[in-house]
């Protein structure tokens, strides 16, 4: 788990915790008495939230990572049962080679199922699959009461749609049962075609999404002009080659792995716009269609361990919202405009359009839309500052900002975006809480940079 | 492959056997509690392992090892690979106020180690192909002041093997002594976690290897082989002073 001074820490590495007390569990029926713990409780898997969701600064962390055993798989529906520590990676090691993918992945494997199930995490097939929630059939979630309850749509109902996207504070999910997806090979159809506008994006999502399973943008903001902004539109689909199922994959080694915190300085406008200008012109065609396997279209980033560190020590803000279509186009303008203006280069931009499919979760936050997600480097208030104007013009659009990545939104702000929290507060175990929690809810201070 | 592991429930062992159960081999899981066997049962058999069997016994109970390892073997029908990997860390301090502890930490961890390995290796000579692992320790390379009954038993494990593995070379059956350094496993997660912790799946999986390739010592992470012959090295006059 990433910890600094042997406290967990999130991918953001902002704001670091101070104090928090770790729990470890290795056995999913050797618990700790949690009622027991005289301080607020929150699990804990991976740390691979940005900001402060899956912290508890001053309270405990459940270290459920160590739960990682594998249940039972029932290969005609494609059922899986495993305990809630067990890694997106870990499950498609064991199920690609039978011809079985997770039904959503988000950006990296190197999460828990429990986290994925937290914060209903999505990914490049929103638009045909929605959100991990949607494929969860139930799971066994602990109170601090030492109550088991099995959670599914037809039992303990509501908790089943508090806990998904519920940021681990209604209760420690100790095992979970998901459907996944039948696939032939672990191929991917590909396609990457370069665009130079906003207008280009949207034309191309349109016509993508009826025929692509998987849809996902990089973007260049810094570029400007009256386009807006450039990028690579990349589609693809299972490969269905009955050939390719035999083909041994070729296991990706991890040799890079940022072995220090680099300068602050390093990610900056200069050096984006010199990545982006780069990366975008590497495409040299403007449409490229190749067979890749999955890893490299899913998760390019899991190939640097610790790629975080490229942020220095100061750690980074992920800031990702979704406006509406109706408003879609005219916030994007604003926003992109505002980012120009404020110098902040993002160096990994990622731009989609979500579907319509509704997730169970109470706070999801994937809706129909276009979402955009930037990574901002740590450069203090200046920083803060622009987020804080994004909130606004995502608000005036009638959009909303993603928890499960936030470190900084006010709570006037959070409980604009998520009017519902009133309602998913009932179901938050009396006995946890979260670092974010405490900052949307309470108003607690936000941590000086 | 017919795999017979002692301590299958702890941290170290279970990451070897998922490397076992992706090659869909047959396993015969010991261990003392019933519940955490047939979890790591159930894991092992969604890994792909082709049979799973428990069974329910705690080795310190030197008696039951001829019958534990002929169920063993009638149930998978023979055995390519005895894995001996339970044990306890002992408590040097309470150790030292009791020499009836010291001999029960020395039977846990040092006799019934060598119990087993005496039944087991007439029948691994006489099939005259196979691999014995068993799960030693750095500790047992040199006696320190802060765990010496431990390494007692350990280098007594060592030793013992390294006469096995002198005994059975011509019958072509293969002795692995491995040695871990610190692991992060519940056995360890009182202690103070440091930099030179190392993760039980490396040390699982670097055990297969260990097994598949045949070797005689490994230590796990392999940097423990260059601290350890440092260590060995320091004259005793220097070594007794020293706070280790």
């Amino acid at each position: 788990m990433g910890s600094v001074n042997n406290n967990p820490q999130s991918w953001g590495r902002y704001p670091t915790v101070k104090s928090s007390q770790v729990i470890p569990v290795f056995w999913r029926d050797e618990l700790p008495d949690l009622a027991s713990f005289d301080k607020s409780i929150l699990p804990y898997g991976y740390g691979r939230s940005y900001g402060d969701s899956c912290l508890n600064d001053g309270g405990v962390s459940v270290d459920v990572s160590r739960l990682k055993n594998f249940i039972a798989f029932d290969e005609e529906q494609g059922l899986l049962r495993c305990e809630a520590g067990v890694s997106l990676a870990e499950v498609l090691e064991m199920s690609v080679p039978r011809g079985w993918f997770v039904p959503v992945t988000p950006g990296t494997k190197f999460v828990t199922v429990g986290g994925a199930i937290a914060n209903d995490v999505h990914g490049k097939n929103h638009h045909r699959a929605g959100t991990f929630g949607r494929h969860v059939t139930r799971f066994e979630l602990l109170r601090s009461n030492g109550e088991h309850l099995i959670c599914s749509p037809s039992e303990n109902a509501e908790l089943f749609r508090a806990t998904i996207g519920g940021l681990g504070l209604t209760g420690i999910i100790l095992w979970a049962e998901f459907r996944l997806k039948p696939i032939t090979n672990p191929y991917i159809d590909m396609e990457s075609i370069r665009f130079d506008s906003l207008d280009e994006f949207m034309t191309l999502s349109a016509e993508s999404d009826k025929d692509f399973e998987y849809t996902v943008s990089w973007v260049d903001l810094l570029i400007g002009g009256p386009g807006l902004c450039r990028g690579k539109f990349m589609r693809g689909n299972n490969n269905h080659s009955r050939e390719l199922a035999t083909k041994p994959l070729k296991k990706r080694r991890l040799p890079l792995a940022v072995p220090i915190d680099f300068p602050s300085f390093v990610l900056n406008t200069y050096t984006v716009k010199a990545f982006n200008e780069l990366y975008y012109h590497v495409q040299r065609e403007k449409f490229v269609s190749k067979v890749v396997s999955y890893e490299p279209f899913f998760y390019p980033l899991d190939a640097i361990h610790t790629w975080n560190r490229m942020y220095g020590r100061k750690g980074f803000f992920q800031y990702q919202f979704v406006v509406p279509f109706e408003t879609g186009h005219d916030a994007m303008r604003d926003i992109l405009r505002r980012i120009q203006r404020s110098g902040e280069g993002s160096f990994l931009t990622v731009l989609k359009q979500f579907g319509t499919l509704k997730s169970p979760g109470m706070l999801s936050f994937p809706r129909p839309g276009l979402t955009l997600a930037l990574d901002f480097t740590n450069n203090g208030q200046k920083t803060m500052q622009l987020m804080n104007d994004l909130d606004h013009i995502v608000e005036q659009s009638n959009g909303v900002v993603y928890p499960a990545k936030d470190a900084r939104m006010s709570p006037e702000m959070f409980q604009k975006f998520y009017p519902q929290w009133k309602e998913f507060e009932q179901y938050i175990d009396p006995q946890f809480s979260s670092s974010f929690w405490r900052r949307v809810t309470e108003g607690a201070s936000i941590p000086t940079i | 492959m017919k795999v017979v592991i002692i301590g299958a429930s702890s941290a170290i062992a279970h990451e070897t056997a998922k490397c076992f159960a992706r090659d869909g081999a047959d396993l015969f899981l010991v261990g003392r509690s019933d519940e955490k066997l047939a979890v790591v049962a159930d894991d092992l058999r969604v890994r792909g392992a082709k049979n799973v069997t428990t069974h329910v016994q705690d080795v310190a109970d030197l008696d039951s090892h001829e019958d534990l390892l002929q169920q063993a073997i009638t149930v998978l029908g023979g055995m390519d690979v005895l894995y001996i990997a339970h044990g306890t860390l002992s408590d040097q301090q309470k150790s030292e106020r009791s020499v009836a502890e010291t001999l029960k930490e020395l039977n846990t961890n040092g006799l019934s180690v060598i119990s087993l390995l005496t039944i087991a290796a007439n029948y691994f000579e006489q099939q005259r192909h196979g691999c014995i692992a068993v799960i030693s320790s750095v500790a047992g390379d040199r006696g320190r002041k802060s765990n010496y009954v431990y390494g007692t038993a350990k280098a007594a494990v060592s030793t013992f093997l390294q006469g096995l593995r002198n005994r059975l070379a011509s019958s072509g059956v293969t002795v692995v002594t491995v040695k871990p350094g610190f692991v992060a496993t519940p056995m360890t997660a009182h202690l103070k976690q440091g930099p030179l912790f190392a993760d039980a799946q490396k040390v699982g999986e670097g055990i297969y290897n260990a097994i598949q390739k045949k070797k005689d010592i490994v230590y796990l992470p392999g940097f423990w082989r260059v601290i350890m012959f440092v260590i060995k090295s320091i004259p005793e006059g220097i070594f007794k002073k020293l706070p280790l």
